[in-house]
């Protein structure tokens, strides 16, 4: 387990989870879930500055982004333009080329709009940016993100914040093996088996922050997601057993008194 | 005396009243942006922060001025 490492655009990570850093009733109820949660990749947003009180909190005055992977997000963005624009600043506050991208399409289930993801994700890519793309669980739109030069395919789970866990474990399987990529269940998670079922289907690795940020004991939580997230990329290694309709005895035979 | 000329600016949504000719370095000075930390908009375009001592700011320039938040 030690060389099992999450590899995004080369670079090594040891922790298969990414959190988010939104939701939290604080910062550094935010930092200390991150912490424990053992992820190496937050996701975070591009907003305005608060000209008027300027002694708010930062985030980066809680998670430092030379510790921790900060993976900018187009959250919130319901057009290619308006993402473009964000990620656009996010590469210039910090040079950052990794990126998450997210065109919603409708704002009731938050579902993504493919077909402006898909214009994003090549325009982004021409620019340079290493793109992480959140998408539908559809197969096709999966391998087309990939052939315009998604560097990772992200699939829903369910509508974002939802907590319905994995509604397509088919689709993913699909998903999974048509593609080298790395691939990575976000959105839609509730608890941490959730994260271990997407492992044990063979995902890269999980991307939560709902799920922890508002559960009763976001703390226990993260960590509940981080040993999820273990106990499922170790099971799918592990190989499971073939299913049966019928039982089969786990004590020998011979020997009967 | 000559009287200065004052301009009207939109900064992150909201209109503000300045001196002519002021340079983008020092308005942002003003206001204390730590600028490693954020990323600068003017007009929709994205300002190189090298420049900021040469660009004037004109009647009803907009600016935007963003950092990173807590987001999913």
């Amino acid at each position: 387990m030690i060389n099992d490492k999450l590899i995004i655009d080369k670079k090594k990570f040891n922790s298969r989870l990414i959190v988010g850093t939104g939701k939290y009733k604080s910062m550094a109820e935010c930092a200390k879930a991150i912490k424990l949660s053992g992820a190496e990749i937050v996701t975070v947003a591009v907003r305005r500055v608060n000209i008027s009180d300027k002694k708010k909190p930062l985030l980066m005055d809680y998670i430092d982004p030379k510790k921790i992977t900060y993976l900018p997000n187009t959250a919130g963005c319901f057009n290619s333009e308006e993402a473009l624009r964000t990620l656009r600043l996010a590469r210039e506050i910090g040079g950052w080329k990794l990126v998450k991208l997210e065109v919603l399409g409708d704002k009731k289930n938050l579902f993504p709009d493919m077909i402006e993801t898909l214009k994003s994700t090549e325009v982004l890519t021409k620019e340079g940016f290493r793109v992480m793309v959140y998408c539908n669980d559809d197969p096709l739109i999966a391998k087309r993100l990939e052939n315009v030069g998604a560097c990772a395919i992200m699939p829903l789970a369910a509508p974002i914040g939802s907590g319905l866990g994995i509604q397509n474990t088919t689709n993913i399987k699909i998903i999974r093996s048509q593609t080298k990529l790395p691939l990575i269940i976000d959105a839609g998670l509730g608890q941490a088996s959730d994260a271990a079922i997407a492992m044990e289907l063979g995902c890269d690795g999980v991307l939560a922050n709902t799920a922890i940020a508002k559960a009763k004991k976001p703390f226990q939580m993260a960590l509940a997601f981080k040993n999820g997230v273990i106990a499922g990329r170790q099971s799918y290694l592990a190989g499971r057993i073939e299913k049966s309709i019928y039982g089969s005895a786990s004590s020998p035979k011979t020997g009967i008194i | 005396m000559k009287k200065i000329k004052k301009i009207k600016i939109k900064i992150n949504g909201k209109f503000s009243t300045i001196n002519e000719n002021l340079s983008l370095s020092i308005f942002l000075k003003e206001l204390k942006i730590p600028l490693k930390k954020v990323a600068i908009e003017l007009n929709q375009e994205i300002i190189d922060k090298n420049n900021l001592k040469i660009i004037k700011l004109k009647n009803n320039d907009k600016i935007e001025i963003v950092h990173f938040i807590g987001g999913g």
